[in-house]
């Protein structure tokens, strides 16, 4: 079987690195990457997981999210089977012009966000120009 | 434990193409959409998990994002189940967007249930994005024990 990041590989440059081998299966969560002048925000579905079910570790450069899933109820026979129950995974390589120290990250209703503040040397500055 | 039960060829079919279609999930991401060749037959939004026990039939969807007041859940008849709601995008204006795999807007979508079920008493929760609707079988519906006595 392919490596589970599979878009990751194919797009190296877009700031993803593939998952490393880890024991177990894990889903790949949608996520939406936005930057603005002060910051990049990352939002992340994951539905079924708590703020203390997830696992959130910076570490040479690559930001890894866990999430992790309890099975919800029993093991059932599924009158209607449509989509899986686990835990979720993904990674991504973080630039040097992000502050690791400030990565904050917060969880509501399914939804992971994590802010990743620029760092004030690469923040864009705007330089007064004196007259005279 | 039953012995005979009926036989469903094209159910039992369909149950084995979930769950190919559910490890190739697993090891592709999880809705696939990385593989363009990979037929997508997702077609009906949220994906819903259904099971039952002997009194109840329950739905799960996975709504992320989403308030119970954003949804509008309703049991018509005695068999359809409705989900219809509404996932806004938030996002301040003028930023750079690098990826966007999220979906937002509109749906609907209406369940035949494959069982009778009672209008009336029907539950919602919403926890973690995770919706989970339980419906109280309508008599009718129940399994019934049958007592023997002797002779």
């Amino acid at each position: 079987m392919a490596e589970p990041n599979a878009s990751a590989t194919k797009e190296p440059s877009a700031g993803t690195a593939p998952e490393p081998t880890r024991g177990g299966t894990y889903f790949t969560p949608r996520i939406d990457i936005y930057e603005s002048a002060e910051e990049v925000v990352l939002l992340c579905d994951m539905p079924g997981v708590r703020p203390q079910d997830l696992d959130i570790r910076f570490d040479q450069g690559k930001l890894s999210l866990h999430g992790k899933v309890k099975a919800r109820q029993a093991p059932v026979q599924y009158l209607l089977d449509e989509y899986g129950v686990g835990d979720f995974y993904r990674s991504f390589t973080i630039g040097p012009e992000v502050d690791a120290g400030k990565i904050s990250a917060e969880c509501r209703d399914g939804v992971l966000i994590v802010h990743l503040p620029r760092s004030e040397k690469v923040k864009p500055k705007r330089i007064a120009v004196k007259a005279g | 434990m039953s012995i005979l039960t009926r036989w469903h060829p094209l159910r039992d079919m369909r149950q084995e193409m979930r769950h190919l279609r559910r490890e190739m999930d697993r090891a592709f991401g999880r809705w696939g959409f990385e593989l363009p060749e990979w037929p997508v037959v997702m077609v009906a939004y949220p994906p819903v998990n259904l099971w039952e026990d002997d009194d109840f039939v329950y739905a799960e969807a996975e709504l992320p994002g989403l308030k119970l007041q954003d949804l509008e859940i309703s049991v018509t008849g005695n068999d359809q189940l409705t989900l219809k709601g509404h996932r806004e995008r938030s996002a301040p204006d003028k930023v750079e967007w690098h990826r966007q795999e999220r979906s937002f807007g509109a749906f609907e979508r209406v369940l035949t249930l494959p069982v009778g079920v009672d209008p009336a008493r029907v539950e919602a929760r919403l926890e973690n994005g995770v919706l989970t609707v339980k419906m109280a079988k309508s008599e009718t519906a129940k399994p019934r024990k049958i007592l023997v006595t002797t002779a």
